[in-house]
């Protein structure tokens, strides 16, 4: 598997050093990674350079993760990029609605790293 | 994640609660935490520091709050990262917060049909032991006690669960 340029959006710094450690655990090797603490921050990031996985939380101050999602579908650097949401929102609801929007993946917290192996792993392999 | 029988009350009463409770508490604090709770006689609670709030609102509304003390916070700050306890102090109250909001989320998701009906708020911290909280909302209280790696710690759901149309008759099963 080829290195990977990763972007984990979250509001607690603690879950998003969770997040990449988990990452790492799955043997993902990255090559860059990119830390935003709400939606707008991650969108002008995107606005600026592209990455090649993106993990996302849903509540979050400023901008959610379910509007986050549904406006980088107009960002030139996220196409095709791969959206996995990471969330303690677990209602059906919401899931059908993030994968609606363009989400390849969502996970609930609390999570296990072989979770999220299980859902990261298959598309970063194609 | 723990599978347990389901229970299927007529209404979601005081033991209902509690027993949701303590699951979705020893199940975040096993996946995330990496320990497992201990339960705890009530005294052992008093004059903690840290106190993490997740509010609840729509059919389930309420708050749930995990509190403890500072070196608790710091120790659950320094397990969730894997850093010694002595670096983890600034993450703690971070810490305590996605816990709370963990166990908030875990709890309702094991409500059927009450995750699509009930949101939760961006988790907020308290310090300073010196204070009493009251939240309009409520109908039940619940509060466990337990040790964590020695120090205490507790997590209190304050819900208003009996609104017309939410009977939670059938709960998921956990």
């Amino acid at each position: 598997m080829k290195s990977v340029r990763a972007l984990i959006i979250d509001d607690s710094s603690v879950m998003r050093k969770i997040v990449e450690r988990a990452l790492r655990q799955a043997g993902v090797e990255l090559s860059e990674l990119r830390e935003a603490s709400n939606g707008a921050e991650a969108l002008a990031w995107l606005g600026q350079s592209g990455v090649d996985l993106i993990l996302c939380d849903i509540n979050m101050p400023v901008m959610d993760g379910l509007e986050f999602v549904k406006r980088l579908k107009d960002v030139d650097n996220a196409k095709g990029v791969p959206v996995v949401m990471i969330t303690t929102e677990g209602s059906e609801s919401h899931v059908v609605q993030a994968l609606s929007m363009g989400a390849k993946g969502y996970i609930r917290k609390p999570f296990t790293p072989d979770q999220v192996k299980e859902h990261v792993l298959p598309l970063l392999q194609g | 994640m723990t599978r347990v029988p389901a229970i299927v009350p007529a209404v979601c009463d005081q033991e209902t609660l509690h027993i949701l409770l303590d699951v979705a508490s020893k199940e975040v604090f096993r996946m995330m935490v990496g320990c497992e709770l201990q339960a705890a006689a009530e005294a052992h609670c008093k004059g903690a520091e840290f106190t993490a709030m997740v509010g609840l609102a729509g059919e389930l509304c309420g708050v749930l709050s995990v509190r403890c003390s500072q070196s608790s916070a710091s120790q659950v700050a320094a397990l969730m990262l894997d850093l010694a306890p002595e670096t983890a102090a600034e993450h703690a109250w971070d810490a305590l917060g996605e816990l709370a909001n963990m166990i908030a989320g875990n709890f309702k998701n094991k409500l059927n049909g009450a995750s699509d009906r009930c949101m939760l708020s961006i988790p907020t911290v308290i310090t300073g032991a010196d204070y009493t909280f009251h939240s309009l909302a409520v109908a039940n209280t619940v509060t466990l006690w337990f040790v964590f790696q020695s120090m205490p710690l507790s997590i209190t759901l304050e819900v208003q669960v009996d609104s017309p149309s939410t009977s939670f008759a059938n709960l998921n099963s956990f």
